[in-house]
């Protein structure tokens, strides 16, 4: 069993999640994941880690709310305990000194790619971050990631901030201002990761992707999450997670993602109306 | 285990001596050996094929005190008791079947655990008919062997159900730390085995239950989840610690055990990525590998969706390609959880399939389907990207292959169409790459298996030991459990033959 910390909403429908794991926290390299299971009947899913503690013995990460496991994750409190949280899994992103690197992230992914822009800061890159939100309150992180970068975008589909195009027209106008950027990396949602590697194909850019397919074990053993890159079959919880999004499968990956899309719904149903009789 | 080896003198000695004794002299004479011949094997019970393919109960009842004493009668205790030699663990089968017949399960009990810590799984899931009932002499001399496997199964069951369960003394504790990697059949079996020699023993497992295996491939209805339960609770009574929830090379690395003090080390890390077909398709919706289809229908209890929240995509006509036990388990669940034909499509013949026979038999009755001699050669999807049918060759049986069966070749222009949209592809796996990954110091095979020194099963590092899986590739939990056998002796010699701790300390003192 790990002990919860802390869970707090970062903005709506998603949460962050700090739990009692010091010796996930003492092995933990940025890009890597843990799985955690909400409860005895829960799924084990697999969380990006957003951050870690090596004093406190923590790991803190950031989910979205989406399925029957999260939703159970997301009313989880301080003092409560999960009986898996089991990690650091899968391989830590590579971090070298490229020279100008972008860290395009959204929705969950603001918080999972903090530690690899703190990561790519610290080996002398000049990191420019690339947010995207929908809406200027979806924003969260903002302190924490300016502080590790060099150059700080927001894109937002309302008036608050200055672009409003969608991440990646933003990266394209970034890629065509600077006189030369050597990698981008991304993590967020499936699309978005698809739509940065498609934006960097023409400029040839190098970018990673974390990629997110469902997994079951997460060590290796059962292959649910395979992935086709390069016209290869890779196991993302072993392989990866971080592949070249420009080599990535990505309709495979988008199909896979929905097989339990039926499933998923029903179990929701099933849990609320227990929940909430 | 059919090679032929000589069987060690030790062993020889053992069993000589309790041939010899007096009672079981006279329990042979008791019934002459003509009379035993005559006496029919034994049926256990199972529950009806039609009722057992809608749950996940078990399926075999067991033997009662009646029938396991008749059973007993039937092993004509013979001087030379190959049953032993058949045995991957090498139980004192006759022993332990002669305190059967004399009614006192307890003594036939603690017998079996002198050898085997996990009577009550391997009683269910060895394949005996190859091992020990295949070199048994009642069959030598009647054509039907023993129940060996149903009388191991009904004295453990006995035991745990009874609540005898005996703990054996320990030897005061040695001071030495053994880590164990996994807690499948042969980290288990290690584990209890070492346990037994007053070592301190923790075993590191991934998953949040231990078991391996035992608790994510074999289903319900083969295993009892509470019958391992009970396994693994006698082997903390030992005290045996389980760390689950732990990945050795990512959680912590081999190297960082040893700085922790552990002296000795058991790789059980068992299976690893599964093997696909390699053919078109095979990313569509629906289409599993046994591993993961396994995990979650018995880890994840997706049979029970959605109490339980892991789903499981069910099929109407579901396929099964392979024809081994994996294969069995897997096409006996889908049609448990409602498939309208359950089918297994083998590239060989009945006769080559390395599946159990009593498990080939439960799936016939089962209604299970079986399409021989026939592989995939691509899945077709629909526009949601479901598999909805296959393209098979007919295949027809070659020369020999490498591992002496008949290789199977296809048969030119024979395609055909299977209409499916569940397909478990159960054609083995190769061994867990988590270990070799992250220790470097470790030589591995070209299939990615630790390397051993099959007698020893010692690795290229000191004090390092492994079996199972992780050096077999895909094989039975029967030898997975005499790997660990052969490991814990040796193991036991090697923490025995290092200084004594306090000798260590007194070396550095001086040093200073």
């Amino acid at each position: 069993m790990a002990k919860i910390l802390r869970r707090e909403r970062l903005v709506p429908n998603i949460h962050l999640l700090e739990v009692h794991a010091p010796e996930v926290a003492k092995k933990c390299k940025p890009g890597q994941f843990v799985i955690i299971m909400p409860d005895e009947k829960g799924e084990r899913i697999p969380l990006t880690i957003a951050d870690w503690d090596i004093k406190k013995g923590s790991i803190t990460t950031a989910f979205m709310i989406v399925g029957t496991s999260t939703h159970k994750l997301s009313l989880l409190n301080a003092g409560d305990e999960v009986p898996v949280f089991v990690g650091p899994l899968g391989m830590p992103s590579k971090i070298e000194q490229y020279g100008t690197v972008v860290c395009a992230g959204g929705c969950f992914g603001i918080a999972a790619i903090y530690p690899i822009a703190r990561a790519l800061k610290k080996a002398g890159n000049k990191v420019i971050t690339l947010l995207d939100v929908k809406a200027n309150f979806l924003l969260y992180w903002e302190d924490k990631l300016k502080e590790v970068s060099d150059q700080f975008f927001v894109s937002a589909r309302d008036s608050y901030y200055d672009c409003k195009d969608y991440i990646p027209k933003a990266l394209k106008n970034i890629i065509k201002k600077e006189s030369e950027i050597n990698r981008v990396i991304s993590i967020g949602c499936t699309y978005l990761m698809y739509t940065c590697s498609e934006a960097t194909k023409t400029s040839g850019v190098k970018t990673m992707v974390s990629l997110n397919p469902i997994m079951v074990d997460g060590t290796g053993m059962c292959g649910a999450c395979r992935v086709t890159v390069d016209g290869k079959t890779k196991f993302a919880c072993v392989d990866g997670p971080d592949f070249d999004g420009h080599l990535v499968d990505w309709e495979e990956l988008f199909t896979r993602r929905k097989a339990y899309f039926e499933d998923e719904v029903q179990s929701l149903c099933y849990w609320e109306r227990n929940q909430f009789p | 285990m059919t090679d032929k080896k000589e069987m060690p003198a030790e062993l020889k000695q053992s069993l000589k001596a309790e041939f010899s004794k007096e009672w079981r002299k006279e329990l042979r004479k008791s019934i002459p050996v003509k009379e035993r011949m005559k006496i029919a094997r034994q049926k256990m019970s199972e529950r009806n094929p039609e009722e057992r393919n809608q749950d996940f109960n078990e399926v075999n009842l067991g033997l009662d005190a009646k029938a396991a004493i008749k059973e007993a009668q039937r092993c004509l205790d013979c001087a030379n008791p190959q049953c032993v030699m058949g045995c991957p663990v090498g139980i004192d089968i006759p022993s332990f079947i002669k305190w059967i017949e004399i009614g006192d399960f307890v003594k036939s009990i603690r017998k079996m655990k002198e050898t085997n810590s996990l009577p009550a799984i391997c009683g269910r899931v060895c394949p005996q008919e190859t091992q020990c009932e295949a070199v048994c002499t009642t069959k030598k001399a009647t054509g039907i062997p023993v129940a060996i496997g149903n009388l191991e199964r009904f004295i453990a069951d006995y035991e745990r159900e009874n609540g005898k369960m005996f703990i054996p003394d320990i030897p005061p504790p040695t001071g030495r730390k053994v880590a164990i990697l996994g807690a499948g059949p042969a980290g288990l079996t290690v584990a209890g085995d070492l346990a037994k020699q007053g070592h301190q023993i923790t075993i590191f497992e991934a998953l949040h239950v231990a078991g391996g295996v035992l608790v994510y491939g074999i289903p319900e209805f083969r295993l009892p989840k509470k019958t391992l339960q009970a396994e693994v609770e006698y082997l903390e009574r030992l005290g045996v610690e389980i760390k689950t929830n732990f990945v050795v090379g990512f959680t912590a690395t081999l190297d960082d055990l040893k700085k922790e003090g552990y002296d000795a080390f058991f790789v059980g890390t068992g299976a690893g990525l599964p093997n696909f077909m390699r053919i078109p398709g095979e990313s569509l919706i629906g289409i599993y590998s046994a591993n993961e289809y396994l995990t979650r229908v018995n880890l994840m209890k997706a049979y029970e969706f959605p109490e339980y929240d892991t789903p499981v995509y069910l099929g109407k006509n579901a396929v099964v390609l392979g024809g081994g036990n994996v294969a069995m388990d897997s096409v006996r669940i889908a049609k448990r959880l409602g498939a309208e034909s359950s089918t297994i499509v083998y590239r060989r013949s009945r006769v080559e399939m390395p599946a159990r026979v009593e498990e080939v038999h439960h799936a016939e009755e089962e209604g299970i389907k079986f399409h021989f001699l026939t592989a995939p050669t691509k899945f077709i999807g629909d526009e949601k990207g479901q598999v909805k049918a296959m393209e098979c060759i007919q295949m027809e049986l070659g020369e020999p292959d490498s591992s002496g069966r008949r290789r199977p070749v296809p048969i030119e222009g024979s395609e055909f169409i299977m209409e499916v949209d569940l397909v478990v592809v159960a054609i083995g796996n190769s061994p867990n790459p988590l270990i070799p990954q992250t220790t470097p110091q470790l030589k591995v095979g070209k299939w990615g298996n630790v390397e051993v020194d099959w007698d020893t099963m010692a690795t290229s590092m000191k004090g390092v030991y492994a079996g199972g899986d992780i050096i077999r590739g895909g094989a039975t939990v029967i030898l997975a459990m005499g790997d660990a056998r052969i490991a814990a002796a040796e193991m036991d010699k090697y923490l025995k033959s290092l200084k004594s701790k306090t000798q260590k300390t007194k070396k550095t003192n001086n040093k200073k």
